[in-house]
């Protein structure tokens, strides 16, 4: 688990979220306590309506919790939001289709104030990162939805957060230019040793990519089971087939099974 | 393009055709009237044409229009005693003359309520007390008819010592800024959630999600309102020529009524309508190129 006891990136305590609908009170989150260290690769697993975009979104101070306590890099989230800690990759690209690839990742940079030389030099670097160097002026309708998903993580990592929060970000994609996609952004938080937050339905995704693996159940939100991987950093595609992801996959599906049971 | 070609001739043939006929019906009448009181008997043929040759028809022909519509320009300007050729300045009996009255006015107005409109789309979509309360007063301001309203509005003007382009425009300008509002309103709130909490994980300044979101977003519903709006103008501009009296395709209209000149009215109509088409043409060749330029039109 390395450093993360010592000095959590991000830290919840008794979270609980409710909206109040016409229905009544929807239990988006309840009773959320989870502490994320520095270099972790945490994904939040759950049939929907169990809280795992919600719980991300909370991180990002995009919702605001009605219970408990949570802190990122040791600030509140809108105080981290402020300061720019974190990047977010929503499940749809989003790039705006009157810029091109490299003004879109110019985008944050724009607004966050920095240099023309140096948005030139941090989208290209950027750009390379994810593979697209070369398409920084095409614009995005010319490209594949696997390519403008690439280009939107490039558009999140531009300003160098040390936090990434990817709410299904390749879930609109198919199996293969997703196995690919998540190979490439496993390779990515090698390089960048960034802290990521991964929302997704698929089990072997993420099993594949994590170091932990959150699994949640709807009515109310909340966290079932916590499951650190035995597998090791290095994770070439074919590790999907040993016996030890196997066994944390099956464990991952007996954890969804089991929120289910309750209701 | 020459796909698209045959279509519209043939719905201009169509259309010149049903005119001819119409002309032929409606002009008849004056003739066999005029005929039988000199106790002739007319052929078919003389019947036909002199249903197109008269100074006054009742409806004249497609041929007449353009005959005066190329004598009130440009044999006006170049052989005319007051025109272009022999004095320097335009004269007053062509529709060149006319026209440029009718269109400096449209511009003025149309740039006054395309600047109104776009200033009030922006305040309602940023502020809850303009949302709630402006629509409905720009929704009313509408269902007036214009033509009730333009004589008081020049009147008001006037008495403050407001004359001239401006009051004409003025009207231009409150026919043409309500299509900018509620292109621009709709134009504006274009981005969705998942856009607007893109800026907000940046941080970003309602100011700067405007001039980087929602403004690039609303170009398209812009241009729409635009074309809209700049053929109101014209349809403002001409009303308010009506009391102001101080030339214009509109003063060409209502002085043609008054003497029966019917082909001076069928030849402003068209100017008019030449005028509009070319000002809708304008906007839409900058939509292209601005659309172009930004990517947006494939």
């Amino acid at each position: 688990m390395r450093d993360s006891a010592a000095a959590p990136v991000i830290a919840a305590q008794g979270l609980g979220l409710t909206f109040q609908t016409n229905d009544g009170p929807v239990h988006a989150l309840r009773d959320v306590s989870l502490s994320i260290g520095k270099g972790e690769f945490v994904s939040f697993i759950g049939p929907s309506g169990c809280g795992k975009t919600t719980f991300l979104r909370v991180i990002a101070d995009l919702e605001q919790p009605t219970a408990g306590q949570i802190t990122v890099n040791g600030m509140s989230p809108a105080e981290a939001r402020r300061a720019r800690a974190y990047g977010y990759v929503f499940q749809a690209a989003g790039l705006y289709p009157w810029r091109t690839i490299e003004g879109n990742v110019r985008l944050p940079l724009e607004i966050m104030g920095y240099s023309r030389a140096e948005q030139t030099e941090r989208a290209a670097r950027v750009l390379e990162l994810v593979d697209l160097a070369g398409f920084g002026r095409k614009f995005p309708w010319q490209l594949s939805g696997g390519m403008q998903q690439r280009a939107s993580i490039a558009r999140a990592l531009a300003f160098d957060a040390d936090i990434l929060l990817m709410d299904e970000p390749f879930g609109a994609l198919d199996e293969i230019v997703r196995d690919r996609l998540n190979e490439e952004l496993l390779r990515l938080w090698h390089r960048t040793e960034k802290t990521i937050g991964f929302v997704t339905h698929s089990i072997p995704e993420a099993v594949y990519l994590s170091t932990r693996i959150v699994v949640m159940s709807p009515r109310p939100g909340r966290i079932t089971d916590v499951i650190d991987s035995p597998l090791p950093r290095e994770r070439p595609l074919d590790i999907r087939d040993t016996p030890e992801f196997i066994e944390v996959a099956h464990r991952v599906r007996e954890g969804l099974r089991a929120g289910h049971e309750d209701d | 393009m020459t796909r698209s070609a045959l279509p519209v001739l043939t719905v201009v043939t169509a259309i010149l055709a049903l005119w001819y006929a119409g002309t032929v019906q409606m002009n008849s009448a004056w003739v066999l009237d005029r005929a039988e009181r000199a106790g002739a008997e007319l052929s078919f043929t003389e019947l036909v044409a002199e249903t197109m040759t008269q100074a006054r028809p009742t409806l004249p022909a497609p041929h007449q229009v353009v005959v005066e519509l190329w004598e009130t320009t440009v044999v006006e300007e170049f052989t005319g005693r007051r025109g272009w050729w022999n004095t320097g300045t335009l004269s007053n009996r062509s529709l060149i003359h006319h026209g440029w009255i009718t269109l400096s006015a449209t511009a003025l107005g149309f740039a006054i309520g395309t600047t109104l409109g776009f200033l009030l789309a922006i305040g309602i979509v940023h502020n809850r007390a303009m949302d709630a309360s402006v629509m409905p007063w720009a929704i009313a301001s509408q269902t007036i008819p214009i033509i009730a309203l333009a004589p008081m509005i020049i009147v008001v003007l006037n008495s403050v010592g407001i004359t001239g382009l401006l009051p004409k425009a003025v009207i231009a300008a409150y026919l043409s800024f309500f299509p900018v509002v509620v292109g621009m309103v709709k134009g504006l709130r274009t981005p969705d959630a998942m856009q607007l909490d893109l800026m907000k994980t940046y941080n970003a300044s309602s100011a700067e999600t405007f001039w980087k979101l929602r403004l690039p977003s609303s170009m398209p519903y812009l241009f729409a309102s635009m074309k809209i709006g700049i053929a109101a103008a014209l349809v403002g501009t001409i009303v308010g020529e009506l009391p102001v009296q101080q030339g214009g395709l509109g003063v060409r209209l209502l002085s043609g009524s008054y003497f029966g000149q019917t082909l001076q009215i069928w030849s402003a109509l068209f100017a008019a309508a030449i005028l509009a088409a070319a000002l809708v043409g304008t906007v839409g060749a900058i939509e292209r190129r601005t659309l172009r330029r930004m990517g947006m039109a494939r």
